[in-house]
């Protein structure tokens, strides 16, 4: 900016700059070079993602050659003790159910306090608000973890589980292996903590997408005598909808991918069949767990092979919202 | 047709429906700060930051224990972190929005967005595949470098939306007065952009200080100071995320104890910076 100050205009025609033009060399190898070195560091990232699909095809193929594609992916059991057979079905199925859930779990409370920010809230209030859900994203995922071990699963335990189980062993045993084991470690309470962290991801980006409403649109509504709500929902909500879905799914890419507080508080049951209380196991809970004492070639391309699963989902998940921003939203995605 | 009557009772109702679910959202968030701040003060001791883990005996026994090998480590894995990602994501920033001819940049903005939807985990396996099994070890480096792909596509993204505020005019104006194009980006619109380019860093580090995910099978963990400084870089360091982890699924009651300090430090550590970032943010749009 400097450059530019009034006086630096002024005198410009007697500055060295223009009195004798830069030499050639300056100019036309510095360019060059500046370029040269922007496009490596930039080729670097294109290098790293295909060193990321390269590395985990390469890696996972073993499994994948040792079961076939399908029968890694529909296979139901994960021995790595005796029988050295790979499964990934109970994985990607803990995955997209806990993500799946937590996600139906946080969308509305989540688009509810994009909402209160963006429409009702004084701005002081939204001011804070938003900074508390700026916070909540902020609190590492390991946090979150240590308190769901020590708190919160417990309190689970003791206030929701043990009364469910209890009345349901008195009135319908039947139930009792759907419900599974009140360990207070299991799917629901980790899902529940899932949806927690997923919440201000969708705020913020539903927030972004309310934002991109013109003014005219709520005015408008305003004067044909609308209420509050009905200029939300029917002048707002319509015209951000393309925002909120891509942020809705790109929040789900996030709960696919959240590892530490899951693998803290799911409980690592590697087994089908999965029970509603009881543990269970996700794709990234898995990796954490097992490849630091993986056992032998096959287990370690095996949690390779479950990484590309996750991968392929990532970047399905990616393309999607990619794609809904695109289509439905006027100005293109610009996420946090 | 509602009546009015009608129209601001369902007014009233998704009102208070709204605030309901504003509340629902915000009150956990109190409750594990509040839970995470009583345990953790109560926690902390002057040992905490003088001594190393060790053996869990040693824990058992009341001898003095504490992370201070841990608190090193973090910092060490986050500076190469931060050393390797900040030039790759600032040049990838410049490219893209500097050089928006460049015939590589769609593949580029798509991957890098790719790359930042990627979980973390998977970052830990590339860094794994890249640089602990050529080195044959674990290493700090190999957990810096993990945490350097968590950061360089958040940089990357914030560099090109920063140096994008510039107007074009300004560009121009630099190339009008002579200066070749290099110029120009170094010396007007990096520097004018400075702000925004300090909040994307703040923010991508805050992001990787609290990943525990890459770290587990990159840094692994350690128990004891290394006996040479270069263990810190070349051997299996600690770091803070990870070595919560740890102490939160051990078995030890003392153990679990040094956990929560352990989280009081490390949400201390990252809201610092994300709230760093914030102050910025508000200094800028005072500016304009």
């Amino acid at each position: 900016m400097e450059v530019l100050s009034k006086g630096d205009i002024k005198t410009a025609s007697h500055s060295p700059v223009l009195s004798k033009p830069l030499p050639a060399i300056y100019r036309w190898l510095g360019d060059r070079i500046f370029l040269t070195v922007a496009v490596t560091l930039g080729l670097s990232i294109i290098f790293l993602a295909g060193a990321m699909a390269w590395v985990l095809i390469d890696d996972g193929s073993m499994a994948f050659r040792e079961f076939g594609i399908i029968g890694f992916l529909t296979g139901t059991t994960w021995d790595p003790g005796v029988n050295f057979t790979f499964g990934a079905l109970p994985f990607i199925f803990g995955t997209v159910v806990t993500s799946v859930v937590a996600l139906g779990l946080a969308f509305f409370p989540a688009v509810a306090v994009a909402i209160v920010i963006a429409e009702y809230a004084p701005r002081w209030l939204s001011k804070i608000i938003e900074t508390l859900v700026h916070l909540i994203a902020a609190i590492p995922s390991v946090v979150v973890g240590i308190w769901g071990i020590f708190v919160f699963a417990p309190w689970m335990r003791e206030t929701v589980y043990m009364p469910i189980y209890s009345w349901a062993a008195e009135s319908h045993p039947s139930l009792l292996p759907i419900l599974g084991n009140p360990i207070g470690y299991g799917m629901t309470t980790a899902t529940i903590i899932l949806a927690l962290m997923i919440v201000p991801f969708t705020t913020a980006l539903t927030r972004n997408a309310i934002h991109q409403v013109p003014k005219e649109q709520r005015e408008a509504a305003r004067a044909l005598g609308a209420t509050r709500w009905e200029v939300i929902r029917m002048a707002v909500l319509p015209y951000a909808r393309g925002g909120i879905l891509a942020g809705a799914i790109l929040s789900l890419g996030r709960a696919v991918g959240e590892t530490m507080a899951v693998a803290m508080l799911i409980g690592n049951k590697n087994t089908f069949p999965f029970s509603i209380m009881g543990p269970a196991a996700t794709m990234p809970s898995v990796i954490i767990n097992e490849f630091r004492e993986a056992v032998g070639n096959l287990h370690l391309s095996s949690l390779m092979a479950i990484g590309l699963v996750l991968f392929v989902i990532a970047i399905i998940v990616n393309l999607i919202a990619a794609y809904i921003t695109r289509k439905l939203s006027i100005t293109g995605g610009q996420g946090i | 047709m509602k009546t009015l009557r009608q129209r601001n009772i369902r007014d009233y109702i998704m009102v208070s429906l709204l605030i309901l679910s504003t509340v629902l959202v915000l009150t956990p968030l109190l409750i594990i700060i509040g839970y995470v701040v009583v345990n953790g003060i109560g926690a902390i001791s002057m040992d905490f930051f003088t001594q190393e883990l060790g053996s869990p005996a040693r824990a058992m026994q009341g001898q003095p224990t504490g992370l201070i090998h841990t608190i090193i480590g973090t910092l060490v894995v986050d500076t190469i972190g931060v050393i390797i990602a900040i030039p790759i994501g600032v040049g990838a920033g410049i490219m893209l929005s500097e050089y928006p001819e460049h015939k590589l940049n769609p593949l580029l903005r798509v991957l890098n967005d790719t790359l930042n939807g990627m979980p973390a985990i998977l970052k830990g396996l590339l860094a794994f595949a890249l640089i602990v099994r050529p080195m044959g070890t674990f290493s700090g480096l190999a957990g810096g470098i993990a945490l350097a792909f968590v950061m360089i596509p958040i940089i990357a993204r914030a560099t090109e939306s920063a140096l994008m505020t510039i107007p074009w005019s300004i560009r121009e104006a630099g190339l009008a007065i002579g200066l070749p194009r290099w110029r120009v980006v170094l010396s007007t619109i990096v520097p004018a952009a400075r702000i925004g380019l300090v909040t994307g860093f703040l923010i991508a580090f805050a992001r990787a200080a609290g990943e525990a995910a890459p770290l587990m099978f990159t840094s692994f963990g350690n128990n004891y100071l290394p006996t040479h400084w270069t263990g810190m870089i070349l051997g299996p360091v600690d770091t803070l995320p990870q070595r919560l982890y740890s102490l939160a699924i051990s078995p030890y009651s003392e153990w679990h104890t040094m956990g929560w300090a352990a989280g009081i430090v490390l949400l201390v550590f990252v809201v610092a910076l994300f709230a760093g970032a914030q102050l910025l943010t508000r200094k800028k749009a005072y500016n304009t």
